[in-house]
């Protein structure tokens, strides 16, 4: 073993629905590897059956989210440099969402959640291929664009970590960016987006403790940029007499 | 609380697996708000040394009662002094709401609050001791969206301690083009109040960010990038704001009760 390659001691979850448990294992690590790597390395030597979702190692197609050390994270861009000498490393699936097996985790939920947002609705005398935007109108919505549906956010987040209940009525953070990115949109001609935001996804469940922001591996400051502007926009039409006194005697629908 | 540990979730007993100091920083949030929570009620209810020729506290501006000492009432004396139980209500508690009510329906102070007094959640990734959670969608919580009325006082609130910060370029009989430590002291204090103000998710929205098309609105949107700048550093101006206004109480505490004397450097 070379001065570069050392041995790295990990606890990885290991079961299904039914039961199961952390295993230890040790495994060789080298320089400049992720813990993806190692993890591939625990499967290539010792744990040929274990289930792990991936796909880019590049932090680009959001497949190999998981828990390590508690914090939920990209495998593949976690570094294994960031650990002390020494440290057991503990991965684990991600804890919001029922587990399938091992590391992989059943994230369907979200799938659901996406199909309940309307879609863009562009303006009708124009075709696909006539809108024309400036850049300045939309670079906010462009952020939420950035999204890799990791959804790391959604597994952080604690109205649905906590409280598998509130999953009926709570869309969560990954959402609320693109509810965001839609309304934000100076095209999109849906005007209801933020009585739906707050009426059928669950925005008002938002406490905006930040957890979505910490834990993005694309760095979208998902509250502050999109969740608390939302929230600004159903004050707006929700609860401010006074904007909504404005609106009826200017007649005007949605804002400009 | 079935969360992290419901049927279908992966069976790990522990309620976090994470290894770093997740407790640390709620702990320290605990910590300083509830000193500054102490030391400004005990401030608010002591009702005295608040004004000193040209001073006056950022808990006491504007005085409101026909007790407050000549000087110290910006917009009068509207209240009488009224007493229940024989004792005399501090001119402070008149105002307390305002400030107060800006900071405890503040986006920043909403999350440090939630995480470090009612634990929902306690850290990220660490489960919450509640059964149930409906967040901000019912009353009480849901007077949270009342926001921006309140910054809209702080800004009224801004502009009188910022007048006190300008009267305080006077002496204490009153003569202008002085400058003393305690002029310093409410210059600070009245910065930093616009500082957190300026940088407030209310702010950032009224100014430009309920705008659909930015194009249409060239200055909002210069101005809405200023404040999303500032945006950034809201937390920051938060902790150092709610700082300057204990300390400066403190300032004008000591000057008023005549501990230290008022330092003039011209």
């Amino acid at each position: 073993m070379s001065a570069a390659e050392k041995m790295v001691k990990l606890r990885i979850w290991r079961g299904d629905a039914k039961d199961g448990a952390l295993q230890d294992v040790e495994v060789e690590a080298n320089e400049g590897e992720v813990v993806l790597d190692v993890i591939h390395r625990v499967q290539a030597t010792q744990m040929s059956d274990l289930a792990v979702r991936w796909n880019c190692k590049a932090g680009k197609c959001g497949s190999c989210s998981m828990e390590i050390n508690g914090k939920p994270r990209l495998a593949c861009m976690t570094r294994m440099n960031m650990f002390e000498e020494g440290e057991t490393i503990t991965v684990t699936p991600l804890r919001a969402f029922p587990v399938i097996r091992d590391l992989v985790t059943d994230v369907s939920f979200n799938y659901k959640k996406a199909m309940e947002i309307p879609a863009f609705a562009g303006p009708t005398d124009l075709k696909p291929g006539e809108y024309r935007m400036q850049q300045v109108d939309v670079e906010r919505s462009q952020e939420f664009r950035k999204c890799i549906e990791c959804f790391l956010c959604q597994d952080t987040c604690h109205v649905i970590r906590d409280h598998e209940e509130n999953k009926k009525s709570f869309a969560g953070p990954r959402f609320f960016i693109r509810i965001a990115e839609l309304d934000m949109h100076p095209l999109d001609t849906l005007r209801n987006r933020k009585k739906t935001a707050q009426e059928e996804h669950g925005l008002g469940m938002c406490n905006i403790t930040k957890c979505c922001t910490e834990v993005c591996p694309e760095h979208i400051r998902i509250t502050d940029n999109a969740i608390i502007p939302m929230k600004e926009r159903v004050v707006d039409e929700k609860y401010d007499p006074i904007r909504w006194l404005g609106s009826k005697i200017r007649k005007r629908e949605g804002i400009n | 609380m079935a969360g992290v540990f419901a049927p279908t979730r992966a069976k790990i007993a522990e309620r976090t697996l994470r290894t770093d100091k997740w407790w640390l920083q709620p702990l320290i949030t605990v910590v300083v708000l509830v000193s500054f929570i102490i030391y400004a009620t005990i401030r608010a209810f002591e009702g005295k040394n608040y004004f000193a020729e040209p001073l006056i506290s950022p808990f006491y501006s504007p005085c409101l009662t026909n007790g407050c000492p000549d000087g110290a009432s910006l917009l009068g004396q509207p209240f009488g002094t009224i007493a229940i139980f024989g004792m005399v209500i501090s001119p402070a508690l008149f105002i307390l709401i305002f400030p107060l009510g800006f900071r405890m329906t503040c986006y920043y102070y909403r999350k440090a609050y939630y995480r470090s007094f009612w634990q929902s959640p306690p850290a990220c990734a660490v489960a919450e001791p509640h059964k149930t959670y409906t967040g901000e969608t019912r009353a009480p919580l849901i007077l949270q969206n009342g926001h921006r009325w309140f910054f809209f006082a702080g800004l009224i609130f801004n502009v009188l301690l910022t007048i006190d910060a300008v009267l305080a370029f006077r002496n204490a009989d009153g003569q202008w083009g002085h400058l003393s430590v305690g002029t310093l002291v409410l210059l600070t204090n009245a910065t930093l109040l616009w500082l957190y103000s300026a940088s407030c998710h209310t702010c950032r929205h009224t100014i430009g960010g309920r705008l659909r098309n930015f194009s249409k609105h060239p200055v909002r949107y210069k101005l809405w990038g200023w404040v999303s700048v500032l945006n950034h550093r809201h937390p920051t101006f938060a902790w150092i704001s709610l700082f300057g206004v204990a300390l400066s109480d403190v300032y004008v505490r000591a000057v008023a009760s005549g501990s230290i004397t008022n330092f003039y450097f011209f």
